[in-house]
């Protein structure tokens, strides 16, 4: 594992909102590291913080404490222009609602190469085109589309196009904010596919963050499962299904339906009780309980799971 | 579990909307009979026309969509005759009552949510004042929200999305309604919401003996919820079923397409199965199978000729020429038959 390159490296961050008496927390003492090459999903309710921590590491949101290290570089605080520039290359992002994302006054033309035109990062404008038509048939679209507006996809059209804009240019690391959640179920498998295929072509890294578990299954190498801002496990995907630690991450796992009827009606639901954790004596910490799985607890709770563990009682 | 009785019957409805002069066929000659007691789950992809379908057993369609043809018999009286508003309000809500997909804009922000449920008891049961607000206080204690009195003066903003569809909720039930539609009541919520809000429908179905018609993509809900399930393609049901008979033994190759697109179905590495094409063009007249050209396997005729109902079992029947006994013969895909051993071995 430790010979694998960390694209990005998460130290302690937190991210703060408001000031004074307004101050909310939104992320904190987040620790993670995502390797090259690797699809890495963040997992939690709506306001855990999940889509804070990708806009921390793209840069839109600062971050309060802590660092983000990208390719071994600071990228959090306040860095050089030619880095920040560099980021804004390399860390693209696709966003969760294709309805809402794209500029309906611009062409598909514009849309896709607004990042190019921003940075100059082409010689004239026959290789502008060329650029946007590559990018357009990467994702399975038809180079004449470029001349339309969003309004006339469908879709699952309309997130190609999003991601068509985050390929061209050129990153190592795309940040999938939900990217799946607002489409239909068939053409989801579809988008889901073509995020796999990209992955392999160009070597992409991605974060991933969503809320369906099934789906985060599918497509993740490692997981990690975030509640109210604080990351309370992190492992391999099929180890977290398999071996749940957390009581957050147990219950999470058993409020996910499963496409089985005689399964779903022998189930039993999970809820979880925050107030079962008593950190007032014990501190919690973010511990290796095995290797690549991590879970947050106190030495008290992390000894209830190595138990668990040596019995095999899942 | 549903006894046989039919609490309501469509029978061939047909609604058009007519949009800038042209008209578009939603529904196409589309039958379906509510037992009572039942969970039905009507699943389809966007389009598929399964909201429009049961939004005309309210009178909800839009103003320019029509009931043009077919029946539905709601307690021995055709509904889709029915014109006015006025016929509408004695079934609307007091006797089939809905629950939206979005509880961020189905309830009024300007309103306190008591006064909301409350409003609908007025309305509804003709009860009027301290009276209605003490069956508001109930409703609002039955469907899970901790501390009624105080809940009850809040406004909507006040309230968590789970906390909220609660509210729909209440409001929905709050007229003892004997059929609840809920369509997609928990897209817009995260997994653990949604699996409290799906039992609460649960417990008030069992208490207030109600059928309830979950309208749904989401197989996983289906699997949970649902007695029966209808599937539905281009503005027609093509397969309908016990749960178990759709899931493990399912003949339209649609519904094959949509269970084997499920990721839990995937291998890791391994491209998904996907559906190729797009729905078809409702403006359109459609000829034969309206699958048939998303479909590999599609037989001749499937592109000639539109395929009547097979019955597959007493309880289940699938709109495709491939149970036709003169069919050549076509095996279900290996994905849908190893379904129940693969969902088996995970956990």
């Amino acid at each position: 594992m430790s010979e694998r390159e960390k694209l990005i490296e998460v130290k302690d961050l937190q991210i703060t909102f408001g000031s004074g008496r307004k101050k909310f927390v939104a992320v904190d003492h987040v620790n993670f590291d995502i390797y090259k090459g690797e699809t890495f999903s963040l997992v939690g309710e709506s306001g855990s913080g999940k889509t804070t921590i990708g806009r921390a590491i793209t840069r839109i949101n600062p971050v309060s404490a802590g660092e983000i290290y990208f390719k071994g570089k600071k990228i959090s605080g306040k860095i050089s222009r030619e880095l920040d520039l560099e980021v804004i290359k390399k860390c693209q992002m696709i966003f969760q609602d294709p309805m809402a994302s794209l500029n309906e006054r611009a062409k598909v033309d514009y849309i896709v190469s607004e990042g190019l035109i921003n940075h100059h990062l082409y010689k004239d404008d026959q290789d502008r085109e060329n650029k946007v038509q590559a990018a357009l048939r990467e994702v399975g679209l038809l180079p004449e589309f470029a001349s339309r507006f969003p309004h006339e996809f469908s879709g699952g059209q309309r997130q190609r196009i999003g991601i068509a804009r985050a390929l061209i240019m050129e990153p190592e690391f795309v940040v999938a904010d939900e990217p799946i959640s607002a489409l239909d179920v068939s053409i989801r498998a579809q988008v889901l596919n073509l995020l796999n295929e990209l992955k392999k072509s160009r070597g992409l890294t991605y974060l991933f963050i969503a809320h369906d578990l099934s789906v985060v299954r599918f497509i993740s190498d490692r997981i990690a499962v975030i509640y109210k801002g604080r990351i309370v496990e992190l492992a391999e995907a099929e180890e977290l299904f398999l071996h749940p630690l957390h009581p957050y991450t147990q219950a999470l796992l058993s409020a996910v339906p499963i496409p089985d009827p005689e399964r779903e009606k022998k189930k039993k639901l999970l809820v979880y009780d925050p107030s079962v954790h008593d950190y007032s004596q014990d501190g919690p910490v973010w511990e290796e309980i095995l290797p690549g799985h991590f879970v947050w607890g106190n030495q008290k709770e992390l000894e209830g799971y190595r138990k668990k563990i040596e019995e095999g009682n899942f | 579990m549903a006894n046989n009785e039919v609490i309501l019957s469509a029978r061939d409805v047909e609604i058009q909307f007519s949009l800038r002069g042209r008209k578009l066929t939603a529904i196409r000659k589309c039958s379906l009979d509510l037992h009572k007691g039942e969970t039905l789950a009507i699943v389809g992809e966007s389009g598929s026309g399964k909201s429009v379908f049961t939004k005309s057993f309210l009178g909800m369609l839009d103003a320019n969509g029509k009931i043009i043809g077919g029946s539905i018999m709601y307690d021995g009286v055709d509904i889709s005759q029915y014109t006015t508003e006025k016929e509408w309000m004695t079934i609307r809500g007091k006797k089939i009552a809905m629950v939206m997909q979005d509880p961020m804009t189905s309830l009024n922000p300007l309103k306190k949510i008591g006064k909301q449920i409350q409003e609908s008891i007025e309305i509804n049961q003709g009860i009027k004042g301290p009276e209605a607000k003490k069956l508001a206080l109930e409703m609002i204690a039955k469907v899970g929200i901790p501390d009624p009195e105080k809940r009850y003066n809040q406004y909507p903003h006040e309230f968590s999305g789970g906390m909220r569809q609660r509210v729909v909720i209440a409001i929905a039930v709050a007229c003892h309604p004997d059929i609840l539609i809920c369509d997609e009541p928990t897209t817009a919520l995260d997994v653990t919401i949604q699996a409290q809000i799906l039992n609460l429908i649960r417990e008030l179905q069992e208490e207030l003996k109600m059928t309830v018609v979950y309208i749904t993509h989401d197989l996983g809900v289906v699997a949970n919820v649902a007695d029966r399930v209808a599937v539905m393609y281009a503005g027609q049901i093509v397969e309908c079923g016990l749960v178990d008979e759709i899931f493990y033994d399912a003949w339209h190759p649609y519904t094959w397409a949509l269970l084997s697109s499920l990721p839990q179905l995937g291998v890791k590495g391994e491209p998904l199965p996907t559906i190729e094409g797009t729905p078809p063009n409702l403006f359109n007249t459609i000829k034969g199978d309206a699958f048939a050209p998303r479909n590999k396997q599609a037989l001749a005729i499937d592109f000639e000729e539109e395929p009547p109902f097979f019955n597959v079992t007493e309880t289940h029947i699938a709109k495709t020429w491939y149970l036709d006994p003169r069919a050549p013969k076509i095996e279900q895909p290996k994905s849908i038959r190893m379904l129940r051993e693969k969902m088996r071995e995970r956990r």
